[in-house]
């Protein structure tokens, strides 16, 4: 087992591959009531194309795979996994991303024992014909219940809108349609190519013992018989610079207009140092432009044209980013037409400066230390790194060292109108 | 030792908690102002906060305030309203760097009190007026948040339904007040209610990190001084009113999902010796993913993706909210009430009880593993004038026994169904 400090957070870290693959990490939190784990696979809604394990021809699979499975891993023979989480006063949960699938839980007592039921259950499918059918009127309710949720489709409609190829645009629950097709077999499939402990990792952060803990999960592994597994391969289709389409208007049931303006990254071929830097550099850019003490925010905010549901981010995985800024808004156009053009005047020279820079910088490292309380958001983020080979405890140091000419180079790279694109939900006549 | 270590003084007209701890890397300071929830203050109380945080009379726009915040390591400022039963809850959160995690040791907290203070007592005012364009903005801001609960059709649900269950009732107000008292709002009138605000609401001032308790305790006492008052207080048993038979609304609205809710009178309220079995008894009926409610009517029925229960312990009410298909109202219906007869016979097991107490006890711990869930907990016992440890509150959930949880369920009564529905589907 390593062990890592971080000095100027004061945390230790405990690391140690198993011989199966699995990566653990382990996180002690003094004073914390609670334990989080999380358990991850490297398996999200994006990866629909592929060569199943043992096979010699890739497949396409239905979409909304990726998080039918993860519904239908908690159900086992017996009864549901949720049962026995809640004896042991756990409370357990799950969610799928377009890149990773994570199950979780949180307690403040038998901590081992909820270990133990996290991995084991994870690792011990149960998937039947019955099970499956009963499920999709579970997640077809989960589906229609984000078919009516305006700022779900207003998300999901501008990522559409950015990718033509890009498996990133389906939705991750995928359609009623789609899901009808999903067999037990299909799940068996996904589940023997994306779920060896070597495409895993398991995070726990509490008040644990690292030494203790550490034992429990490599006796756990080694009682169990992997046989150790080629890298995974997976197909995607080349995907254009430019945005698909331009802008698209969905008519919903609501009373205020919605717009967001997307950005779609093309430097989107990086992992580790230079992904980090690239995807700070440009939430730094973002926060300079619209941030609530630019100029640009208070001009909006004072014209009408946003309110607090404004917001902006940037997202970047292996394979695809985007932008996205926007809200709730009386004018849809206007709002689309204006933060447009601050974008692109934010491109031209002489327009960032150095004192919003540094302002911004300490906002950011502000920013982590208060996300830093939250044992969820360091399981989380640390995986999401790690899937990325970036360090999550290294992002003040990177922060500390980005220049002016970083964020100036990400901009004139990053901003470019014909990846710009524009949805809007509005209100029916 | 005791779950939270909670101090508690008297200053000059508000009460300081403070709680130390060395767990996070960040202190926290939230300002609780709290007031009987009343239509005609309602809606300047839910546009004041935003006021106050917009600028002061030291940072006049926005931007030169935002910008100070982001200065000071990116201190976290908001703003936001709740109702606790019927008060009305204003509270201005504080979250700032703890400098010994930063390369640069320059204190902080002590700034964080000078700009917190500022901005509730020296506002942007001309005269006995606060800013016009200010209050011109928020007014807009305050009207499209109002508007937004229509938007997302959960909420609205939740809100629909506590509108028809609470008819003549203080609770059935907006949290974020009443749109078309927007406008009659001036400058003035909102600058004269600040005033009064500060002379009549209860304040409390909270206060968690790792701090220095006498060095807080000076800070507050310097920089906030109000006058004496004695807090005004609401009595939910005096503005109740329950209906005869069960009220049934349903609406139609061109949604794809039927939104259930389903709202009770549970008849017992926060701090009272039953509310521990109210807790437990909502445990097993609803309010987790083990309940009675998701084993039935999401596991074996098939009918819903989310389907819970929870308190509004202020107030006595349980409220069910479920998203089924249009077409499944009655068998939904007929699900629900099969599980609270369930509950009313004692039909739940010494395992159940168990499982639930294990879970709820969990929650707590959790809750209070961050600053503002601890202030939240805390804060129970401002609003309902009893004063119980957290520790007394897990030994009081221990006691609990199946008789207990079965009083309970007999005194909960079902008072509203409220159904939103999609066009031509519904029964």
């Amino acid at each position: 087992m390593e062990k890592l400090t971080f000095n100027q957070l004061q945390e230790d870290l405990y690391y140690e591959k198993q011989s199966n693959g699995l990566d653990v990490y382990i996180l002690p939190k003094k004073g914390f009531n609670k334990t989080f784990a999380t358990f991850t696979t490297k398996y999200g809604s994006i990866d629909n194309h592929f060569l199943p394990h043992g096979k010699d021809e890739y497949v396409k699979v239905p979409d909304g795979i990726a998080h039918f499975l993860e519904h239908k891993l908690f159900e086992k023979e017996k009864e549901d996994v949720f049962q026995q989480f809640s004896r042991q006063g756990a409370s357990a949960n799950a969610f799928t991303s377009f890149t990773r699938t994570a199950y979780l839980f949180s307690s403040t007592s038998n901590v081992e024992k909820n270990l133990e039921t996290l991995i084991d259950f994870v690792q011990e499918p149960y998937f039947t014909e019955a099970t499956v059918e009963k499920e999709k009127g579970i997640i077809g309710q989960e589906i229609t219940m984000y078919d009516d949720n305006p700022d779900w489709r207003l998300y999901f409609g501008l990522i559409e809108n950015m990718f033509s190829t890009h498996p990133v645009k389906i939705d991750i629950a995928g359609t009623i349609e789609s899901i009808s097709h999903i067999t037990k077999d299909m799940l068996y499939e996904c589940y023997n190519t994306f779920y060896h402990p070597s495409n895993m990792l398991l995070f726990i952060v509490g008040t644990v013992d690292p030494d203790e803990i550490m034992n429990l999960v490599r006796t756990n592994q080694n009682a169990k018989d992997y046989k150790e597994q080629p890298a995974i391969q997976r197909k995607f289709d080349e995907e254009p610079a430019a945005s698909d389409t331009k802008k698209r208007v969905m008519k919903m049931n609501v009373q205020t207009s919605k717009c967001l303006v997307g950005i779609k990254s093309h430097e989107t071929a990086q992992n580790g140092e230079q992904m980090l830097k690239h995807e700070l550099s440009l939430n730094i850019l973002l926060d300079i432009i619209f941030g609530k003490s630019s100029e640009n925010y208070n001009e909006l905010y004072s014209k009408g044209l946003i309110d607090d549901t404004f917001s902006f981010d940037y997202t970047q995985e292996q394979g695809f980013g985007f932008a996205m800024v926007g809200g709730d808004t009386p004018d849809a156009d206007r709002l689309a037409d204006t933060l447009e053009t601050m974008l692109l005047k934010a491109k031209e020279k002489g327009q960032l400066t150095e004192e919003s820079l540094q302002r911004t910088k300490k906002k950011k490292i502000g920013a982590f230390l208060r996300a830093i309380n939250s044992p969820e958001y360091i399981a989380n983020q640390f995986t999401r790194y790690a899937f990325n080979d970036m360090k999550l405890f290294e992002v003040v140091p990177m922060l500390e060292s980005i220049t002016l000419e970083d964020v100036e180079q990400a901009a004139s790279r990053f901003i470019e109108e014909d990846r710009f694109t524009v949805f809007q939900v509005l209100p029916k006549a | 030792m005791s779950v939270i270590d909670e101090k508690v003084q008297q200053l000059k007209g508000f009460k300081l908690h403070t709680v130390k701890t060395a767990k996070f890397k960040t202190n926290t300071i939230v300002w609780k102002m709290k007031s009987p929830l009343k239509k005609e203050t309602v809606t300047a109380r839910s546009l004041l906060p935003h006021v106050l945080q917009s600028n002061s009379e030291k940072y006049p726009t926005t931007a030169k305030l935002r910008s100070y915040l982001d200065e000071l390591y990116g201190a976290s400022l908001f703003t936001d309203l709740s109702k606790k039963g019927e008060y009305h809850v204003m509270s201005f959160s504080l979250e700032i760097a703890n400098e010994k995690f930063l390369s640069d040791q320059t204190p902080l907290l002590k700034q964080a009190f000078d700009f917190l203070a500022n901005i509730l007592t020296s506002p942007n005012t001309s005269g006995s007026a606060f800013d016009a364009s200010t209050v011109e903005n928020e007014k807009r801001s305050l009207k499209q948040r109002i508007q937004a609960v229509y938007d997302d059709k959960m909420r609205y649900a939740n809100y629909r339904l506590v509108q028809e269950m609470c008819k003549e009732e203080p609770y059935a107000l907006h949290v974020h007040g009443q749109i078309d008292d927007v406008d009659a709002i001036t400058p003035e009138s909102l600058y004269a209610y600040y005033e009064t605000a500060l002379k009549e609401d209860e304040l409390d001032l909270y206060v968690i990190g790792d701090i220095d308790e006498n060095e807080v305790a000076a800070y507050a006492n310097e920089l906030l001084q109000f006058s004496d008052r004695t807090p005004q207080v609401m009595d939910v048993r005096q503005t109740s009113i329950k209906k005869a038979d069960t009220h049934t609304v349903k609406e139609e609205q061109d949604v794809k999902q039927g939104k259930l809710n389903i709202g009770y009178r549970t008849n017992i309220l926060y701090g009272e010796k039953e509310y521990y079995a109210l807790q437990i008894f909502n445990g097993i009926f609803g309010g987790f993913s083990h309940s009675k409610l998701f084993l039935n009517v999401r596991e074996k029925a098939s009918l819903a993706y989310y389907v819970a229960s929870r308190l509004e312990s202020h107030k006595g009410l349980m409220m069910v909210m479920s998203g089924i298909d249009n077409g499944k109202y009655d068998q939904a219906v007929g699900i629900i009430e099969e599980q609270m007869k369930a509950m009313k016979n004692g039909e739940f097991t010494e395992a159940e009880i168990d499982q639930t107490k294990a879970v709820i006890k969990n929650q707590l711990l959790e809750t209070v593993d961050t600053a503002r869930g601890a202030i939240e907990v805390l804060y129970h016992n401002v609003v309902s004038e009893h004063s119980v440890s957290l520790d007394e509150w897990l030994t009081g959930m221990d006691a609990v026994t199946k008789e207990d949880i079965v009083a309970a369920a007999e005194k909960c009564e079902l008072d509203t169904v409220y159904f939103l529905y999609g066009k031509g589907e519904a029964n």
